[in-house]
């Protein structure tokens, strides 16, 4: 039939940023060991505790086991064919410096690195395959006390800070991935906000794979200072590439006495074919630390990339009166599978922790939502609330809900609600009698259901995640 | 191509449609001309549901023979949303629920896809809201309905005036009504049939279902249709719908066969 036909060629050419950027670049060799690290560690003329540290996370590493409890389904990943570290050849001192390809890739992807031709009020670290090409806003932040730069810099200019925080969230062995990290993570960014300070602009990484066979491993560590507030923000994408990627990033996030830190990721990586070809393998470990009283962390994220995701940002209500948020959009369309959710541990007393994850499946897209929630017993009045839906597009994909909990303080008052539902032909039949096409009102349905996690997100990415959320489900039904 | 004639509205060939390969309508023949109200009836089952889906594409109805022709235009060449934009309104027996969509946001993306499909500059919210009240403040319609989520717990009669509304903002050229009138109170009858009446204005046509006799009452169709086993065994005027109010279908010669 023409139509499916029509719906066919959407789907292959609905991801716009599968372009690949042609730059000379420095590639190590595939493959994996201690001088592949120590090789990294010189390239970023790192001090020796931290390539200590990477070693000491390589050996933990060894003795690790990749986990198979996530509901994936994907082939054995070589770590020996990967390349660990790629960067761009020409030094880059400054933004003239920058090769203008990448400059260009930047623009195409709709990100000005040059700051008069930005949206007010967003300051940029741009990531390119292993390296920072640049950071934006950096000196008017720096009048505020504010730190925002890469992880290698951060590594050079202030290394106590990072010594004094890197991996007390997520430990070197935390996990298989997190260990992989720590030993060869290569650039992400680092915040500092000071005590009392409201960091005055959005703050946001945009990370993009280029280079072939190459892993990501970025790092990223936001502190803010009691009293303070930061709202960040991390985009991604790669080219369309046949051959699948690896990306593993770790992300710390602390908070210390009455700080807020807002963290909305919009994950566009890749998606791979329809047959499952291709595509970002994206474990990422990101977790949160509300280390102070009346913190707060919140985590938004839309998540619409990757042929395979696994990725649980979690909170630590440690503080007292502390709060964790968990605002969560996954899609899987096509051959993508996501197994995503969170973990909310409450230590502190009357701390509060907040879910809400909405998973859409479309065509042979796999879903699962897993979360944790644990009071721990000295956690008086401990409150979770958490709400998982999930919408169903046609009727070959997939969802699963895994909630455990772990609750050991009898005065824990805890919630969950899950619902499963299917956008049905009645729905579309009649939006179409309205003279609204299956495109947009697919769109329309998706858009309602997952409105309560997209009012989360800063205003200027609400729109870009909405435009997404469409972008990902074309051709899903016919 | 055969043209109809400039003042037909609908005209239904020798039209066979199936549901899951059980065939529903048979030999089916009807013309609706430019301002003329039919009515359809019978009873449950004969396929009078199954008539108006077809006319608007629902994905269930598989059309095996005949053909139909609105406007000049072969519709079973377009979609459900194009025949939408050209113009054609179903009111929905049960109004399907939606939830998260604002009901007020709906209406606005509907109204705007017929006015771009019609070379329309699109409306703008407050423009929107503007027409919004100009259309229905006629009417006994709560506006309170547009803040809500489309049809998302709506009561039944409360789904049926928010037809009402959507039938108004469209401005649609036919108008297939489903038993528009189930479940509905003698008052808000008296406002369906107010809101049809105030719209009828001689260009528009009617083909609606009806198992009561106060809507019709109301709403003086021009022509009454009984559909027996997938076809038209009867047409008449106003007056046939009365003897089947009267007598009931026996007594023109139905029998219902189903128990």
């Amino acid at each position: 039939m023409s139509k499916n036909k029509q719906l066919q060629e959407f789907i292959n050419s609905d991801y716009a940023l599968g372009f690949e950027t042609l730059v000379q670049s420095d590639t190590f060799a595939q493959g994996l060991n201690e001088d592949v690290i120590k090789a990294i560690s010189a390239k970023k003329n790192e001090p020796d505790w931290l390539l200590e540290f990477r070693l000491s996370a390589y050996k933990k590493w060894l003795t690790m086991k990749e986990p198979t409890w996530a509901n994936l389904h994907y082939p054995t990943i070589d770590y020996q064919e990967i390349s660990y570290y790629s960067a761009p050849l020409k030094p880059l001192n400054s933004l003239e410096e920058v090769d203008s390809e990448i400059l260009k890739t930047y623009e195409r992807l709709g990100i000005s690195l040059e700051e008069q031709k930005q949206l007010a009020g967003v300051a940029v670290d741009a990531v390119f395959d292993s390296v920072s090409v640049k950071t934006t806003y950096q000196k008017e932040l720096e009048k505020l006390g504010i730190i925002f730069c890469s992880i290698s810099e951060a590594a050079n200019e202030h290394p106590q800070l990072l010594k004094k925080y890197l991996a007390t969230v997520v430990p070197k062995g935390d996990n298989f991935f997190a260990a992989l990290n720590s030993a060869v993570f290569t650039d992400g960014s680092f915040v500092y906000i000071p005590p009392n300070i409201k960091c005055p602009m959005e703050l946001s990484t945009y990370f993009r794979i280029n280079a072939l066979n190459t892993g990501q491993f970025e790092r990223t560590l936001i502190i803010c200072d009691e009293g303070s507030y930061v709202s960040y923000n991390e985009g991604c994408s790669a080219p369309s590439r046949d051959k699948r990627q690896l990306h593993a990033a770790v992300v710390e996030l602390i908070a210390l006495k009455d700080a807020q830190i807002k963290y909305s990721t919009i994950q566009n990586w890749y998606p791979g074919d329809e047959a499952g070809k291709g595509g970002i393998l994206n474990f990422v470990t990101k977790r949160g630390l509300c280390q102070g009283d009346n913190s707060k962390i919140s985590w938004t994220q839309v998540e619409t990339g990757s042929s395979l995701t696994w990725k649980y940002p979690s909170c630590i209500l440690k503080g007292d009166n502390s709060v964790g948020e968990f605002y969560s959009v996954a899609i899987s369309s096509r051959a993508q599978q996501a197994d995503t959710g969170t973990k909310m541990i409450h230590w502190g007393k009357n701390t509060k922790s907040t879910i809400i994850s909405k998973g859409i499946s479309a065509m042979q897209g796999s879903n699962a939502y897993r979360g944790l929630v644990r009071v721990a017993k000295n956690a008086d009045h401990a409150r979770n609330i958490s709400q998982c839906d999930s919408l169903l597009i046609g009727n070959q994909c997939k969802a699963h809900t895994y909630p455990y909990h772990e609750i050991k303080n009898m005065s824990a008052k805890v919630e969950h609600e899950a619902t499963t539902s299917k956008i049905s032909d009645e729905q579309l039949f009649y939006l179409n009698q309205r003279g609204i096409n299956e495109e947009d009102a697919i769109a329309m349905i998706v858009n309602g259901f997952c409105k309560e996690v997209l009012k989360e997100l800063p205003m200027e990415f609400a729109a870009e995640a909405k435009e997404l959320l469409s972008l990902s489900l074309e051709g899903s039904v016919g | 191509m055969k043209t109809i004639k400039e003042d037909t509205m609908l005209k239904i060939n020798n039209l066979q449609v199936n549901i899951n390969n059980k065939t529903i309508l048979e030999n089916l023949n009807l013309e609706i001309k430019k301002g003329e109200v039919h009515a359809l009836m019978g009873m449950n089952g004969t396929g009078k549901s199954t008539l108006v889906k077809t006319i608007s594409g629902h994905y269930d109805c598989q059309v095996m023979q005949g053909n139909i022709h609105f406007k000049n235009k072969d519709l079973l060449q377009i979609d459900v949303a194009q025949r939408a934009n050209e113009g054609i309104f179903m009111s929905f027996q049960n109004p399907i629920e939606v939830p998260g969509i604002n009901n007020s946001y709906f209406l606005k993306t509907a109204l705007n896809e017929k006015r771009v499909y019609e070379n329309k500059e699109p409306l703008d919210a407050m423009a929107f809201l503007k027409y919004v009240k100009e259309k229905t403040s006629h009417y006994e319609i709560d506006q309170k309905l547009l803040q809500r989520e489309l049809n998302n717990g709506f009561s039944g009669g409360e789904k049926k005036r928010n037809e009402l509304i959507q039938l108004l903002l469209l401005n649609p050229d036919l108008i297939l009504l489903d038993e528009i009138d189930s479940g509905l109170d003698v008052d808000a009858i008296k406002t369906v049939a107010n809101v049809i009446n105030g719209i009828l204005d001689g260009n528009k046509s009617v083909l609606m279902i009806t198992h009561y006799d106060r809507l019709l009452e109301l709403i003086k169709p021009d022509f009454v249709h009984i559909l027996h086993q997938g076809k038209i065994v009867k047409t008449g005027d106003y007056t046939l719908a009365l003897e089947i109010d009267e007598k009931g279908f026996e007594a023109i010669g139905i029998k219902d066969e189903t128990h």
